[in-house]
């Protein structure tokens, strides 16, 4: 594929250990669950770096590992589950880079890690807020773990926040509990306890799903003008191709705990080169005419415990060769463009099918 | 099949929902329990569904459409209006029939769930779950009731043979597809789609969209598809219905309603999808929240958040009016 050059991203060849650019890498993850069907290897060897104040977007279906990689990440993974190896390392402008796999349970680094480096916020805004405090000292608490501030202190921050998320008369929202609160305004607040220690990384995993349509573009605009504001840097977690189009600056496409395909958001969504990512932006309903039939997977996601031989999707895949995709191991991310784009795509066949995404601008 | 229904040959709308309302009452708090007011979940719902069509039913949560879809069955009792439903030549309000002579219609008006995982019984099997409704309704016993059953089943793509299954067996789009057959068996004329492939993963839902657009064909089936996702409601509808805190503010065709959508409620809720395409940004400017239903303001519920909002509109509540063609409930259209 002759690539033109469309882009201002670099990536760096060789992985370069004191890399100023990148607030968080990941390198070789990989996340089992031991379950009485067996070991469910939800994510099996994930490796990607995030640059400090970009917008990473994270697509796949249910299933596809996406959420655990997350939670990974934060080393929020309960028993049966387990990061059996891998590292994630942190780094955080002004300080020394953080191994957060490397990390004791109880280590004082792991908390400052949670909640002031890095943040989550998460699908549905009712079950991450109590019921039982205020909105108000559910921010404070956040604020008293990580800084040294006075009460007054904190809730003058907590305060801004509140009106910084778009939440009119902070000072009286302050005082009340999650249940009066509409679904948007519930995830503004999230979104204030996550942002209101700056932390450097904010995993967002599914921030908008839960949401109205016209909810959620206000929390996307909020979300890219927050991020713009404090650079942050973004982990954004989401099966809508619709909001990665929107938000994102770089994408890795997941499939049965592995990355499929990576590269710029532009690349993925309008060159992509893997056989699932095409077929996933294929079956969107918007891209095509109306009543016209919809280009599908065939089949379904394969359960964990059941990942298919070779490469992973091949069973699904209108390109399967038999006796070459479902033989061996699963096939490895290849650089598609030495010459800087960075367009990895994880597929055996990948020179032979060629870009089959037919141009298509929605009407 | 053999008996697959033919459509209605003339162009007599099958349904015809006039000043559809249903109202919750608010009881104040205290030992005496007194109605002190009302949430109009659905308020004088009119529309037509001509047979074979797919008109889509949109809005946010809490707008009604879901109280639209089952007072339409007789799910719920309407508080007023008529719902005439045109059947084997007669016409019936579905809405004034008492309970005990709504059962031989239900055969006719079947239901298709948001969530697979929560519309089949989890201790019936995929056999006793689509043979169900014909065994309530004694159409089939023995083994023409098993040809009936495996029938469909072959039809939706769900292989006969794990018949004896139980749903947890099954990924969310095969049971999305067993709650399809449960519906089919009975040969509906009349299907209430509630965001049917609303929970269903991007590349399952595209099987499911495409199962839906050819059973139609093949039976003749009328769909109500109740849905917050614009763009399935694009692809598959032929006209759409906007509804905002219960009412109908917006009904077009679907060429016309997203071509030029007149409504503001409309043109906001448009540009709230995010397009899959970094080429078509999104252009969203609306602020405020989903209408609050037990503090409707006068006049147009829409006005508080409405760019285009004047006088009138704080005052008086739009009618649903024919303005070229197409029904707009807007100050802006009027006069």
């Amino acid at each position: 594929m002759s690539k033109t050059a469309q882009s201002n991203h670099t990536t760096q060849a060789a992985p370069v250990k004191t890399d100023s650019d990148t607030v968080l890498e990941v390198d070789g993850l990989r996340t089992y669950f031991r379950t009485h069907e067996g070991e469910v290897r939800a994510v099996d060897g994930v490796s990607f770096k995030m640059k400090r104040g970009s917008i990473l977007a994270i697509v796949g279906e249910s299933g596809c590992g996406k959420s655990v990689t997350a939670y990974s990440i934060l080393r929020l993974i309960q028993p049966p589950g387990k990061i059996v190896g891998g590292r994630v390392t942190l780094r955080p402008v002004g300080e020394e880079p953080i191994e957060i796999t490397a990390l004791g349970e109880k280590d004082e680094r792991l908390y400052h890690v949670r909640g002031g480096l890095a943040a989550m916020i998460f699908q549905e805004p009712m079950s991450a807020l109590s019921p039982v405090h205020t909105v108000g000292n559910q921010i404070m608490e956040a604020i008293f773990i990580h800084q040294k501030v006075t009460k007054q202190q904190a809730q003058q921050l907590a305060e801004e926040m509140l009106s910084k998320v778009g939440i009119p008369n902070a000072a009286v929202r302050l005082k009340q509990y999650p249940h009066e609160l509409s679904g948007g305004m519930r995830q503004r607040v999230v979104i204030a306890m996550a942002l209101v220690c700056r932390p450097q990384l904010l995993i967002a995993d599914e921030p908008t799903t839960a949401l109205d349509v016209t909810i959620q573009a206000q929390i996307m605009q909020l979300m890219k003008g927050l991020q713009s504001e404090l650079g942050t840097g973004v982990m954004l977690i989401t099966h809508d191709l619709g909001v990665v189009a929107q938000l994102a600056e770089e994408v890795a496409v997941m499939y049965l705990g592995r990355i499929v395909e990576k590269g710029s958001m532009r690349t993925i969504i309008k060159k992509p080169r893997h056989p699932y990512t095409m077929a996933l932006l294929q079956s969107l309903p918007s891209l095509h005419a109306r009543n016209q039939k919809l280009p599908s997977i065939k089949g379904s996601v394969p359960a964990l415990t059941r990942i298919p031989s070779g490469c992973p999707f091949h069973p699904r895949c209108e390109h399967a060769q038999a006796g070459r995709c479902d033989v061996g191991g699963p096939p490895p991310l290849e650089q598609l463009d030495p010459d800087g784009v960075g367009h990895e795509v994880a597929c055996l066949r990948v020179h032979e099918i060629g870009p089959t995404l037919k141009a298509q601008a929605p009407s | 099949m053999k008996n697959a229904i033919t459509p209605i040959p003339t162009d007599e709308p099958i349904l015809r929902v006039h000043d559809l309302c249903k109202y919750y009452p608010i009881y104040s708090k205290g030992l005496v329990k007194r109605k002190s007011g009302e949430v109009r979940a659905c308020h004088k719902v009119t529309f037509d569904l001509r047979p074979g069509e797919t008109l889509g039913l949109v809005g946010e949560s809490g707008s009604g459409k879901t109280t639209t879809g089952r007072a339409i069955l007789r799910a719920i009792t309407p508080t007023s209006g008529s719902v005439l439903f045109h059947h084997n030549g007669k016409t019936v309000d579905l809405a004034r029939m008492p309970a005990g002579e709504l059962k031989p219609l239900r055969q006719k008006m079947q239901m298709i769930f948001q969530d697979p995982f929560g519309s089949l019984n989890p201790r019936m099997t995929v056999q006793q779950i689509v043979a169900e409704p014909l065994r309530i309704h004694r159409l089939a016993k023995g083994s023409e009731l098993d040809d009936r059953v495996v029938q469909m089943l072959e039809r939706v793509g769900v292989r006969p043979e794990y018949r004896t299954r139980y749903p947890h067996a099954f990924s969310g789009g095969q049971r999305q597809r067993i709650g399809i057959a449960r519906a089919l068996v009975m040969q509906p004329s009349l299907i209430v789609c509630d965001e049917a492939v609303s929970a269903l993963d991007v590349s399952v839902q595209a099987q499911v969209v495409n199962l839906l657009a050819e059973l139609q064909q093949e039976f003749g089936l009328t769909y109500l598809f109740i849905a917050h996702d614009l763009s399935v409601v694009k692809h598959i509808c032929d006209r759409v219905a906007v509804m905002y805190a219960g009412r109908i503010v917006e009904l077009a065709d679907t060429e016309q309603l997203f071509g030029d959508p007149k409504h503001p409620y409309t043109k906001a809720l448009l540009s709230a999808v995010p397009q899959p395409d970094p080429d078509v940004p999104m252009n969203f400017e609306l602020g405020g929240e989903v209408a609050d239903l037990t503090r409707l303001p006068p006049g147009c519920a829409f006005a508080p958040r409405c760019g285009e909002c004047m006088d009138v509109c704080r005052e008086k509540t739009p009618q649903l009016l024919t303005h070229e063609g197409r029904h707009v409930a807007c100050h802006l259209y009027e006069g």
